[in-house]
């Protein structure tokens, strides 16, 4: 076990070096602009477009361009050009309220999701099952900034019940930093309440139809046990790989317009405000940011599957 | 004759499907005493699993429509409660299925599901004695070093392993009846025959009755008391196994009997087949369901032929053909052996 | 009497009510944008970027400002001035909400459809590679989509919008200008190929090992036969779920990037951007919020519901099809007379 997650590990850093790659490619070759220029952003003087193109490397070969522009991600010298700021202070100044809003709405989305999901998968073709499949797919339909929109007006605007945004950090007061959270996490979760739960329910129909299930039915097993001891279990070992991959993203940021529209400057606030001023560095650092956290968690997911299934931890081994 | 173990008449299972009503088993009736084994053969679609599942209530997750009488020791079965027909699962009558490999949980140790199966009908028992019983039946049913292997995946165990701990799990909790479906099928060839040995003995052992439910005449030949011959969903002949063998009755069994390869005679040509193939259960043809392929057919099979015994000092090997004993012994001949001969087209 | 696959999936579409319900809702939406010119130039007298900031129109008689000094534009007059600015203004430019609502829909069905085109298509082309040459090709692909889906879509969406907004895009020989809706197509069409892309290359990848192929190449069908006449053929059923799905994730995507600045640019309308400029003035009007967003969810919406059936109806294997036919059938009666 210990040499699969070495393996999956360093097969995590190839990545990473992967995605520096594409991201370098999107900001500084594929774009059609001065680069100098592009960084530079909206107080670009002829003096800063210089010392841009110096840094960055701008009028050397692509290779050198690269390393300088790796050089100066990994050493804290990406800095916004628009207002000055070091991009990744400003990144770790986000961190806690992405992270308290991806954190709250998991836990939301990975209980309801499953619930829903059995819940239907078990009552297949009943009301139950019809209601909660309607309420997921509109779950998965809406933009999710106009849930978060149309909830702020109308919980904290018309009937005033819950703060009109902004962040309480939680050492501060842990109530008031519920409080504040509860509807940008009902926003985020909603999405993935219905994709969780019509995902869960998709296994769990195929899986009735495994053969171990109808063995387990002709022990003698109620129904219930045998719904939820071969079928649920078996079922939720995908969920897994897909929570893994949603939960980095959103620890990256991934929510970045539910933040944006209840003020709780996050790491995604960060960089929905710099795309309005068309900053680039600060959308480069968070770029990358969100990705590192989807390669880890996607690494770390492929380690759980492989303690789950014992098929993959212990190789098929049968004659 | 003391009462029948398992009492089984005119069972019928139909499925609703888009086309329409498929009649997947039309009338099957048979008897069931401790020690017996009783063979179920049929080629695929004929109806013989369907039936076997119907005994214990497991179409019902299918949807189907189920009819006719399942006594178990004089109670009937059919039309009880599923909390009922819980208690008889695996606690009465037990199944073991065709593919190991598929029918135990994959994520599951073998001993937590034999375990599971324990404890699903004796609640009282602790985690502690269910696993030391698990380790027991592993031993009796010929695993070795059971106190390891019962903490294994089913992944990690050889196909014949496999089967054996499915045949532990299937005795777990004491059942009366075992049924077999194709136990055999998925095994190597080598394997099969020490499988078999194993229902044998504890079919002896424990004074179970067995269905055996397969499409190979040479495993019926080997362990079956008696023989339940099914095609289309019906019973087309039933009897001992040696009036099946030696004095067959209905077409269908020529066919199956002659399509043998046989070791003291000369090789054939070509080996021989029934022509043709099973009617789609959606539109089955009128009266016997045989006699499109049958070379033997005549005016009257269009009107479906009764089961009964049209043999006289037999009256438990039944039927289901039109022709009389005579005309059967003469047709049945081909090439000096039992067979059926292609239809004259 | 057994029909082909794709008869019977049509069947059972045509049973489904919920479906078809689904495929009329899209098709009004469709009309409805479809109708943006009739209705501009014939009844509200406007197109969707005239500014009536100092305007006045006479609604039902009285006259009253298309924008009131302190910014606040006109709520929905219905059928007050003979259907011009039906559904109000849309802010301190005070134009026609309703016009907006009708070409806004025409530029987001363009650009979500035709990404959603887009992504099919590169799929496609990369999973029958990806399964056809297998080994080394197949890993540089199946990486190639792993990294693609290592940055969260709408991030990737706005890296690749923001970097390329204010020139446009140049690679090679190809060159897209920055107002293009090409653009925005070219950015979310990318962005979901990886989501068509897998699922079509694992199907690609069991379909290589059946027999029917083998059996093809060992009769020298070369690799463009092979790939489109015996693989292609193999995964329509997966293609059209999978667009149907992929163009309601890209309509989403649209209207996010959109409603960020950097999918389609002005002056083309779009609802992600009326979202945006609607919600500024979310507490005074908030219908100008509710109306794009409720536009994007009812499409989104009746798309999901197709792919869903579709999916459902193309599923050999699909269980919840069977039902009891209660009434309909006759017990053989058993002749048992001697």
């Amino acid at each position: 076990m210990t040499r699969f997650v070495l393996k999956r590990l360093a097969g995590m850093a190839l990545v990473l070096f992967a995605v520096s790659v594409i991201v370098f490619l999107i900001f500084n070759v594929i774009p059609n602009s001065d680069p100098a220029q592009r960084m530079a952003g909206k107080n670009a003087t002829p003096q800063l477009v210089e010392a841009i193109t110096e840094e960055w490397g701008f009028d050397e070969p692509l290779p050198v361009q690269y390393a300088k522009t790796m050089k100066l991600i990994f050493t804290g010298g990406l800095v916004s050009y628009s207002d000055g700021t070091d991009v990744d202070e400003r990144i770790l100044e986000g961190i806690p309220a992405t992270l308290s809003l991806a954190i709250g709405a998991a836990v939301i989305w990975v209980v309801l999701g499953i619930a829903f999901g059995y819940l239907a998968a078990v009552r297949a073709g009943r009301f139950t099952d019809r209601a909660l499949t309607v309420l997921a797919t509109i779950g998965i339909s809406m933009p999710v900034f106009w849930l978060g929109a149309v909830l702020l007006y109308f919980l904290t605007y018309e009937v005033e019940l819950f703060p009109n945004g902004g962040y309480v950090p939680l050492t501060e007061d842990p109530l008031d930093w519920a409080y504040h959270l509860v509807l940008p996490w009902v926003t985020v979760a909603a999405l993935y309440v219905g994709l969780y739960s019509r995902a869960l329910r998709a296994n769990m129909l195929d899986a009735m139809h495994a053969d171990h299930v109808e063995a387990a039915r002709a022990k003698g097993l109620p129904e219930g046990q045998v719904m939820r001891r071969h079928v649920l279990r078996n079922s939720l070992i995908p969920t897994v790989t897909l929570f893994g991959l949603d939960f980095g993203a959103a620890v990256g940021g991934s929510a970045l317009l539910t933040e944006t529209i209840f003020s709780l400057h996050g790491v995604g606030q960060y960089a929905i405000e710099s795309t309005l001023g068309l900053d680039l560095p600060p959308i480069m650092g968070v770029t990358l940011y969100a990705a590192f956290f989807v390669v880890l968690f996607n690494a770390l997911v492929d380690i759980a599957y492989a303690y789950l299934d014992p098929r993959v931890r212990l190789g098929s081994s049968a004659p | 004759m003391s009462a029948p173990l398992l009492s089984v008449r005119d069972l019928r299972v139909g499925f609703g499907t888009e086309e329409g009503l498929v009649q997947a088993v039309g009338g099957v009736g048979f008897d069931l005493a401790p020690g017996e084994v009783l063979a179920i053969v049929g080629e695929s679609g004929s109806g013989k699993s369907v039936t076997a599942r119907a005994l214990i209530g497991l179409t019902r997750a299918a949807g189907a429509r189920v009819e006719g009488s399942v006594r178990l020791r004089g109670e009937e079965l059919a039309g009880r409660g599923e909390a009922e027909l819980q208690r008889v699962r695996g606690g009465e009558i037990a199944m073991v299925f065709q593919d190991p490999m598929t029918s135990f949980n994959p994520v599951s140790r073998i001993g937590t599901q034999i375990a599971e199966a324990i404890r699903a009908h004796e609640p009282e028992v602790g985690k502690g004695t269910a696993r030391e019983r698990t380790i027991e039946l592993l031993g009796s049913v010929g695993i070795p070093d059971p106190g390891a292997r019962v903490d294994s995946y089913p992944h990690e165990l050889s196909g014949g392993m496999r089967q054996r701990a499915m045949i532990a799990m299937a005795l777990a909790p004491g059942p009366s009846v075992l049924i077999a479906d194709e136990p055999t099928t998925a095994l190597d060839v080598t394997i099969q025959g020490q499988i078999l040995r194993l229902l044998e003995d504890l079919n002896r052992e424990r004074g179970l009755a067995t269905i055996l439910i397969t499409h190979d005449l040479g495993v019926v030949a080997e362990v079956a008391n008696r023989v339940l011959v099914m095609y289309a969903g019906r019973v087309v002949e039933q009897g001992d196994v040696d009036e099946i063998f030696y004095d067959p009755q209905h077409p269908y069994t020529w066919g199956l009997l002659g399509s043998l390869p046989r070791i003291d005679r000369p090789r054939p040509r070509r080996l021989p087949q029934i022509g043709g193939a099973p009617p789609a259960p959606i539109s089955p043809p009128p009266g016997c369901g045989f006699h499109p392929r049958c070379p033997h057919q005549f005016g009257k099979c269009t009107q479906l032929p009764p089961l009964q015994a049209r043999l006289e000092g037999a009256p438990e090997h039944l039927d289901r053909c039109w022709l009389d004993p005579e005309e059967k012994r003469a047709k049945r001949q081909v090439e000096g052996r039992i067979g059926l001969e292609a239809p004259s087209r | 009497m057994s029909r082909g696959p794709a008869a019977l999936a049509w069947r059972r579409l045509r049973g489904n009510r919920v479906a078809l319900a689904a495929a009329v809702l899209f098709a009004l939406i469709v009309a409805f944008c479809l109708a943006a010119p009739l209705w501009s130039s014939g009844v509200a007298g406007t197109g969707p970027n005239e500014p009536h900031t100092v305007e006045k129109i006479v609604v039902d008689g009285q006259e009253r400002e298309v924008v009131s000094p302190d910014g606040t534009p006109i709520g929905p007059v219905w059928l007050g001035a003979s259907g011009k600015f039906f559904l109000g203004a849309d802010g301190r430019l005070g134009r026609d909400e309703m016009v907006r609502l009708m070409y806004g829909g025409r530029t987001s069905l363009i650009v979500g459809l035709s990404a959603a085109l887009l992504a099919t298509l590169l799929a496609v082309a990369a999973a029958l590679l990806a399964g056809y040459y297998r080994g080394k090709v197949d890993a540089a692909i199946a990486r190639g989509l792993d990294l693609a889906w290592s940055f969260p879509v709408l991030l990737l969406g706005i890296a690749l919008g923001s970097a390329l907004a204010v020139g446009g895009l140049k690679l090679g020989p190809v060159e897209i200008e920055s107002g293009s809706l090409l653009l925005p197509i070219l950015i979310i069409g990318l962005a979901y190929t990886p989501y068509v892309a897998r699922p079509l290359r694992g199907e690609v990848l069991a379909l290589r090992e059946q027999e029917f192929v083998e059996a093809a190449v060992s009769q020298g069908t070369g690799p463009a036969r092979l790939m489109l006449r015996e693989l292609l053929p193999n995964l329509w059923s997966t293609i059209v779920v999978f667009f149907t799905l992929v163009a309601a994730q890209s309509l989403l995507l649209e209207a996010a990037l959109s409603f960020v600045g950097i999918g389609v640019q002005a002056p083309d309308p779009s609802w992600g951007a009326m979202i945006s400029s609607g919600f500024a003035l979310i507490y005074t009007s908030p219908l100008l919020t509710v109306l794009p967003g409720l536009m994007i969810l009812l499409t989104v919406l009746s798309l999901n519901v197709l792919g869903d059936a579709l999916r459902d109806a193309l599923d050999p294997r699909s269980q919840a099809q069977l039902e009891i036919h209660t009434g309909s059938y006759e017990p053989e009666l058993e002749v048992a007379a001697p």
